[in-house]
């Protein structure tokens, strides 16, 4: 349960019709994601240390799927699924928290004072996730358009307008990485 | 009065020095620093480029290698302080009294700062760390009153240091065992307090559950704030004096320091330098707190009021609190 009442959720007007989403062309748009990321930004996941071929299961809780990172494989992939999977850790709460983590504008440790995170199995493997990513400063929404090639100028005018939407932090908001 | 910030990262060092860090301080990623988090502090080559970052900024970078050597390791101590001259910091903050020895003796212009691990905490203690190795700055620990940083000001002739935000310990810091009886490490030897390998959280019965080294040290009800995973922070069931069954936080209610209402008695008080504590937390909380912290400075030297802030969200058990500075059980 959650004490903060300003983090925005995803309504179930829009969760709802996501169970019906095909998941395996989802895992594969997360999975050539994940290598973009993995090849922009190799810092990221040296810094996992000894925790780098573990399985890390993301669990936004606003949304009717589970996302496995998994990374004992070198070529690591992220797969989404109705039913988690089994995974040395678990890192649970809305998918605004998530995102605001991965974009810095929101703090993991506070998120967790106040119950919106909660992590489970391994903490040494979510806490290394965590610092890696934050380390990272990711642009989800940059590397989404660079990703989709010809898709990209559409779907980067389109994101002011989901951003209104849903309120969620879909890029990073203190400029460019230094 | 200077602003000295935490960095956990090299992208937490470059938010502490755009939002404003006077100074920043960070580690190695090894056990010389009491911040031995996974996924956390610098290599080599990244502590010499935020160095470089900082100094093109006009901010300063210090770097603590404030654990205590352990008999016949003590290679990793003397390397972290010879790679942190080489990478141009402006400063080592130490604690180990033959660390200090040997840093003033092979590093005579390396500018030495005691960290707060020494919990030096009178004028004699103060004294010796200054006429023996050098040491131009003093963490002090955060168990004094105002009045008795403004008496030990008085009695000293070195710069001093105040923590001013974040995490509290419950004791005079580099004497805590606590973490050690649970898991076997301590900040004091490792440089991690409860470490995340040995914490497990869980749901039991409806309540989430925390335990550190197989000991539950907390069981609260879902709607309850989560404080950190630490001894010092746990619920227990005790008997009291009278015989009475109590249960709660024994040592020390989750709250987090925040003392910014004070900066006006802190500077009469005499002290040089504001500390915020964090390495652990996210370039988001480096970047809110150094900012507002930096407003609070600029307004006390020019003369305004400290600007209310806005960092409850930040606190730990969502509490702050003025720790020790004012007892006013006394």
């Amino acid at each position: 349960m959650s004490l903060s009442a300003d983090l925005p959720r995803i309504p179930g007007v829009v969760s709802l019709p996501l169970r019906g989403l095909p998941l395996a062309p989802l895992s594969l748009a997360l999975s050539a994601l994940t290598r973009r990321l993995s090849a922009n930004h190799p810092g990221l996941f040296r810094r996992l240390g000894v925790h780098g071929r573990k399985r890390f299961l993301v669990d936004p809780i606003d949304l009717p799927l589970t996302l496995l990172l998994d990374l004992s494989d070198p070529k690591p992939r992220v797969t989404a699924h109705r039913t988690p999977p089994s995974a040395d850790c678990r890192i649970a709460g809305p998918l605004s928290a998530l995102l605001g983590m991965v974009h810095g504008t929101l703090d993991g440790d506070a998120l967790f004072f106040s119950r919106d995170l909660v992590l489970e199995g391994d903490t040494a493997a979510a806490l290394a996730l965590r610092n890696a990513i934050d380390d990272a400063e990711l642009d989800l929404a940059r590397e989404v358009t660079e990703l989709a090639g010809a898709l990209g100028r559409p779907l980067t005018r389109l994101l002011p307008v989901l951003e209104s939407l849903t309120h969620l932090p879909l890029r990073r908001v203190d400029g460019e990485p230094v | 009065m200077e602003l000295v910030c935490p960095a956990g990262t090299p992208a937490s060092l470059r938010a502490a020095v755009k939002a404003g860090a006077h100074a920043v301080y960070c580690g190695f990623a090894d056990e010389t620093n009491a911040r031995n988090f996974p996924g956390l502090n610098f290599s080599r080559e990244e502590l010499t480029e935020a160095i470089a970052f900082a100094h093109a900024r006009g901010a300063k970078v210090l770097v603590a290698i404030n654990t205590f050597p352990k008999a016949g390791g003590q290679d990793l101590w003397h390397r972290a302080v010879a790679d942190a001259e080489r990478a141009g910091a402006d400063a080592v903050i130490l604690a180990d009294i033959g660390l200090l020895a040997h840093a003033a003796r092979h590093h005579p212009t390396l500018r030495l700062h005691l960290s707060v691990q020494a919990a030096a905490a009178n004028p004699d203690a103060i004294g010796l760390y200054v006429r023996e190795f050098g040491v131009k700055r003093v963490v002090l620990p955060r168990v004094l009153t105002v009045a008795e940083i403004a008496a030990l000001n008085r009695a000293v002739d070195v710069e001093t240091e105040v923590f001013v935000f974040g995490g509290l310990c419950v004791m005079a810091e580099g004497r805590c065992s606590l973490s050690s009886y649970a898991t076997g490490r301590s900040p004091n030897t490792t440089g991690v307090c409860s470490p995340a390998e040995d914490v497990v959280y869980g749901t039991e019965g409806g309540q989430q559950t925390a335990r550190l080294g197989g000991f539950l040290i907390q069981r609260s009800t879902p709607d309850a704030p989560a404080p950190y995973p630490t001894l010092c922070k746990g619920c227990f069931s005790v008997t009291d004096e009278n015989g009475e069954d109590k249960r709660g936080h024994v040592f020390e209610d989750p709250a987090s320091l925040d003392a910014a209402a004070l900066l006006p008695d802190l500077a009469a008080a005499g002290v040089t330098a504001l500390k915020i504590e964090g390495r652990q937390r996210s370039r988001s909380y480096v970047e809110a707190v150094v900012r507002s912290f930096r407003a609070a400075v600029d307004a006390l030297e020019a003369g305004r009021p400290i600007p209310e802030g806005t960092l409850a969200r930040f606190a730990e058990g969502g509490e702050r609190t003025t720790g020790a500075y004012a007892k006013p059980w006394r």
